[in-house]
């Protein structure tokens, strides 16, 4: 037995010293392996007198556990020390710059025409489009604006033929037509897009993006036009109180016509939409003209509704206080990337429109 | 429109206080765009003398002036005016005062080392008209108030209104005070009609000729002998300066009186100056007259003239000429007052681009009952302060006002208006507009004032009431929120998709102009129609785009030269292939330059290339749900790109439309416009050529097929001229066997050593699994030996040893 306790102590005092993994594994082979001290002293185990051996026996097997037990936690002890070692000099400086990546933005108007869109659809609208290039018909005659009236004045038109028979759409409100004579009531639409007029100086822009919109259906009244437009600017605005106002207004394809404005205030030269004491002017709109629905062959003794149009550019500008229109179309790219929105914004009725 | 609440209140009996007037305009429709006080800062501007000029010591063109403006000493004034002469009577700015067109205030200041205190204004300067030719040159009656205030003390202040094109009769206070009133703001005062008591003999012959579309119906006159045109007297200054007019002598300012009162324009001729009588008829072509604006008008046929036995003497409802204008000497007057049909005064103006305060109001049309009220009221005033003798009033007419009446059902006002108004209040608004009715059984018979050519259905009647009670009343119809069709189709999805993936690959949107320059539209035209714009802006922005390219380059390099380098911006949107509406494409297009990882501690910088904008094709048409398995790629690309280093990309090999380029920018092109970039490369991908998806994305989840057997990976490096594709090596292996090639991966291309000239390397990783079984040896020994004999077959390429 004095042999057992022997090499115990012996043992004990060489993991005391430094040793590394292949010393260790060393010694696990000098007391277990095939003639290790450990396996030599089992093999004893037949040669002990009867009495004696099952003594030998149990208490054999208690020190060889033991001795496992000591080599096999100075094993982890000198592992857990390498891989602390490693790691210790795989340290790097982490303030150092990421790898370069770029970041695409998306227009802010294009972010508005998604906000707008998807306000309307929440209550049915469904989007419609029309060609940038229009006849004449469509963009004034069949909206009740013929010939030498005094309304085209206000849209400086560009044309594409002498005979002014193809024109840029000064207005969205031609998609009306054409939605119109493509299908039958009830019609319940919005048509964003690129408008085009003959103006530039710093409030004008020779293109801007106005919003359509036109609901017609049997019984559809002004009533559901404030509902509609009320709904639409509190909305857009993310604003519960807002301050709106239809005023009497003339438009050739809508009568009774409207202009809404929302209440303003300036706070530190900036406006903030919502109860001030001043009116801005965001749109217009009305009741769709029996004259514009005849031309289109809706029989207005039946049907009626509204319709409205509004520049998105400046609705933009009014969310986003953005001061100049010209900035929209002048490609900056510190305007384009202070301005724009991250592509994985996605205004949406159920995550909401901005963040 | 500009008014005063003085000049309404000749019209309208209100209690009110101006701030309830400026709401209730807007209330009835009439917008008010501006409230300008008059009164306390102009009081400022002095009728003024100039006494003496000497030339300006050290400038040309300027004048040192001496000023009386009725104090003790003369002021110094420097000026730059050529009209400003000695004893010309003006109006004079004193330091201090706020100039109203730029709204500047003046202060004491060396003007090339001369020290002017104040200044002399133009009528522009003072927003009195838009002539900023010299100074305000004031007639001699002005003589007496010499440091007076030139505008008067009113305390009323200017208000401008906006008025829509539908309502004429409120170019008239008149017409606006009929609005106010009925509305309930105020009563309407009734005019006192005073006619004319004369058996003066008219004695000028007037006819209108009865051409085939004549533009003058009615045409109304009076003769007044022996008039002394004068000075307006005060009363009638201070009118006009109110609103903004310059007084010139009475006859003018009383015609713009009445203009202004009651929407009734006056032309006043010389009599003496017109030879024999008056012909209203149609112009022949090349006939010419000098205008009142001093200007030579050569006319076309069909153009409604005024004219006598001699020629032309102006164009009817537009202008006078300056052959019979009257002047202060004038003895002999005939006024005219009469009826120009709208649409024939608006085809004249526009041919000759020619717009006169007369014009606004004949082509937005003119009460035709007003022709004698006019005459009436304007030729007492002349009687009143140019004395003379006042002839009867000639009428000639070749039609007769028709009176407009509409059938109209009550019931349509709630119908439309979604609110009720009782019959008492619609008849009552009615009637205060003007309207006189009758009731048949179940509707009512409604006669439209003569005022109100804007009204001719029922619905207009519908607007009055609704806009007279107040839109106010209006009740909010909350929306149902039930949607019945899909917001967006499937090629807006698309769009959206698109705009958003493009963005998300690092490129920033940008929306520019529909329209660009020539000359950079035609190094992207390739063999495109060019559109050109009659009318464009400027001259570059004159045609339509071919491409969006155009734009996007011209942007760039503004963006380059701001020291920006390295970018990626794209737009989408319409590019446009003819005249005619639809013939357009909706286009994502966009644009790289520079260098990917420019100094990076940790990345090797490299040009952008061919490569990265092929990956943001195809990875996006990818994510937008395309199989890329699909894809035939070529090299057949328009003239923009660089030819050896662009593709273009179809869904399917058969597909017969491009569904996108991508590639170098043609160096020409960027040498050309000197781009200064290392590296130019772009896309377009054409959304109406990509094939709508047909399955929804619940089909296509529906199934997932995987194989749970071994996969084993074969490297295979190829020997092949090097005019051959690469994608030909990979069709040529795919087609081996589909259900065993589950991948092939091209991982090395190599020319140069050990490989003969005019071949290359191109070594590929081939991916092969089974859905049924574990491959064995000879299975995979069997492919092998396909894979080699069909490639070396099919493209003639060698397997490297």
């Amino acid at each position: 037995m004095s042999d057992l306790k022997k090499i115990k102590d012996e043992l004990l005092l060489k993991l005391k010293s430094k040793l590394n993994l292949s010393e260790v594994n060393q010694m696990k082979s000098d007391l277990f392996g095939k003639n290790g001290l450990v396996s030599s002293q089992f093999k004893k185990i037949g040669t002990i007198a009867e009495t004696e051996r099952k003594k030998f026996a149990s208490e054999l097997n208690v020190i060889k556990d033991e001795l496992q037990d000591l080599i096999n936690l100075k094993i982890k002890e000198i592992e857990n020390e390498e891989i602390r070692e490693k790691l210790q000099k795989e340290k790097i400086d982490i303030t150092l710059p990421e790898r370069p990546f770029v970041r695409g933005k998306i227009h802010p108007v294009s972010q508005t025409i998604d906000e707008i869109s998807s306000i309307f659809s929440e209550i049915g609208f469904s989007v419609e489009e029309g060609p940038d290039v229009e006849s004449e018909y469509n963009n004034f005659t069949a909206l009740n604006t013929p010939e030498n009236h005094p309304a085209r004045d206000m849209h400086d038109t560009f044309y594409l033929d002498e005979k002014k028979e193809r024109l840029l759409r000064t207005h969205t409100s031609p998609v009306q037509i054409r939605t119109m004579l493509k299908d039958k009531p009830p019609f319940k639409i919005i048509a964003p897009g690129r408008t085009y007029r003959s103006d530039s100086d710093q409030t004008h822009a020779p293109m801007f993006h106005q919003v359509e919109g036109l609901h017609i259906d049997k019984d559809i009244n002004m009533g559901h036009l404030k509902g509609c437009l009320n709904y639409f600017i509190k909305e857009f605005f993310e604003l519960d109180k807002i301050k709106m106002r239809f005023r009497p207004s003339h438009f050739p394809f809508t009568e009774p016509s409207a202009e809404v404005d929302i209440g303003y205030e300036m706070k530190d030269g900036k406006i903030v939409i919502g109860e001030g004491n001043q009116w801005l002017e965001i749109l217009g709109c009305g009741m769709v003209h029996p004259n514009v629905l005849r031309n289109v062959k809706v029989d207005p003794i039946k049907f009626q509704g509204y319709a409205f149009g509004m520049g998105i550019d400046r609705l933009a500008m009014l969310k986003y206080g953005i001061n100049d229109l010209r900035a929209f179309f002048d490609c900056d790219y510190r305007w384009l990337n202070h301005f724009g929105f991250d592509p994985l914004d996605v205004p949406t009725n159920y995550r909401g429109l901005s963040r | 429109m500009k008014i005063t609440f003085d000049w309404l209140k000749d019209h309208l009996k209100t209690n009110l206080k101006e701030k309830n007037l400026l709401e209730q305009l807007t209330n009835v429709g009439l917008e008010v765009e501006g409230v300008q006080n008059l009164s306390s800062d102009k009081e400022l501007f002095k009728v003024a003398k100039i006494i003496k000029t000497i030339k300006h010591p050290n400038a040309d063109r300027l004048k040192v002036c001496d000023v009386d403006v009725g104090e003790k000493e003369f002021k110094k004034v420097v000026c730059g005016a050529v009209n400003a002469v000695e004893g010309l009577i003006t109006v004079y700015a004193p330091p201090g005062s706020i100039i109203p067109k730029t709204k500047t205030k003046l202060v004491v200041a060396k003007i090339r080392g001369v020290t002017s205190y104040g200044m002399l204004c133009s009528e522009s300067e003072l927003n009195l008209s838009d002539e900023s030719d010299g100074i305000i040159e004031l007639s001699s009656g002005y003589k007496k108030i010499i440091g007076k205030s030139y505008f008067s003390k009113s305390k009323s202040n200017l208000i401008d209104l906006s008025i829509t094109p539908n309502r004429p009769d409120c170019l008239g206070i008149r017409g606006i005070a009929r609005d106010l009133a009925a509305s309930g703001f105020g009563k309407l005062v009734d005019l006192k009609k005073k006619k004319i008591k004369s058996n003066n003999r008219h004695s000028l012959k007037v006819k209108i000729s009865k051409g085939k579309n004549q533009g003058c119906s009615i045409f109304g006159s009076c003769l007044i002998n022996d008039v002394k045109n004068t000075e307006s007297p005060q009363w009638l200054k201070d009118k006009l300066i109110s609103i903004g007019q310059k007084p010139i002598s009475a006859i003018v300012d009383i015609t713009n009186y009445v203009m202004f009162d009651l929407n009734r324009p006056l032309h006043a001729y010389d009599a003496d100056k017109i030879e024999k009588g008056i012909i209203v008829r149609n112009s022949k072509s090349g006939e010419k007259f000098t205008a009142l604006d001093n200007k030579d008008y050569k006319l076309e046929d069909g153009m409604c003239v005024i004219s006598d036995h001699k020629g032309v003497l102006g164009l009817g409802g537009i202008i006078g000429g300056t052959r019979s204008a009257t002047e202060l000497d004038t003895k002999n007057i005939l006024l005219e007052s009469a009826y120009f049909k709208p649409g024939s005064i608006r085809t004249t103006a526009k041919k000759l681009n020619l717009d006169t305060d007369a014009k606004f109001r004949f082509e937005r049309g003119i009460d035709p009952l007003s022709i004698e009220d006019g005459l009436n009221k304007a030729t007492i005033l002349i009687k009143e302060i140019c004395g003379g003798k006042i002839s009867k009033i000639d009428v000639q007419k070749i039609e007769t006002h028709k009176t407009k009446i509409i059938k109209f059902d009550i019931n349509l006002v709630e119908k439309v208006a979604g609110f009720k108004i009782s019959t008492k209040e619609i008849f009552k608004i009615l009637e205060n507009l003007g309207f006189k009715f009758k009731k048949k059984n179940n509707f009512f018979e409604l006669i439209v004032p003569s005022w109100r050519p804007d009204i001719t259905q029922e619905i207009d009647i519908v607007e009055e009431l609704v806009r007279i009670s107040g839109y106010d009343k209006i009740r909010i119809i909350d929306p149902i929120k039930k949607r019945k069709k899909s917001t967006l189709n499937k090629s807006q999805k698309l769009f959206h998709f698109l705009q958003r993936s493009i963005a998300s690959k690092g490129y920033l949107e940008a929306i520019t102009w529909s329209f660009t320059d020539s000359n950079y539209n035609n190094y992207f035209r390739d063999a495109k129609k060019e559109v050109k714009i009659v009318n464009p802006i400027s001259t570059e922005l004159d045609v339509l785009r071919n491409s969006i390219f155009s734009n996007l380059i011209i942007y760039m390099n503004k963006n380059l030269d701001r020291g920006f380098k390295d970018l990626s911006i794209y737009e989408i949107g319409p590019t446009f292939t003819g005249s005619k509406p639809g013939e357009q494409n909706t286009v994502v297009c966009g644009l790289s330059s520079g260098k990917k990882s420019r100094l990076s501690w940790i990345e090797k910088e490299r040009n952008v290339d061919v490569f990265d904008v092929k990956k943001d094709v195809v990875q996006t048409l990818i994510e937008a749900g395309y199989k890329s398995e699909e894809f035939f790629i070529d090299n057949k690309t328009p003239n923009y790109y660089h030819p050896g280093k662009s593709g273009r990309l179809f869904l399917k090999k058969d597909a017969d439309l491009v569904a996108a380029y991508f590639g170098e920018i043609h160096p020409n092109i960027t040498k050309k416009i000197d781009m200064k970039t290392e590296s130019l490369v772009g896309f377009e991908i054409f959304l109406d050529n990509l094939k709508l998806p047909v399955k929804t994305l619940n089909d296509q989840k529906n199934k997932f097929n995987v194989s749970d057997y071994q996969k084993s990976e074969r490297d295979f490096a190829f020997i092949i001229n090097k005019d051959v594709n690469a994608q030909d090596l990979i069709n040529a292996i795919a087609s081996v066997d589909k259900n065993l090639i589950s991948n092939i991966k091209v991982f090395d291309v190599y020319e140069g050593d050990n490989i003969p000239e005019n071949q290359k390397s191109i070594a590929i990783s081939v991916t092969i699994q089974s859905t049924e079984k574990t491959l064995n040896d000879n299975d995979l020994e069997s492919i092998n030996k396909l894979i080699i004999e069909t490639v070396e077959n099919k493209t003639g390429a060698k397997i490297r040893s």
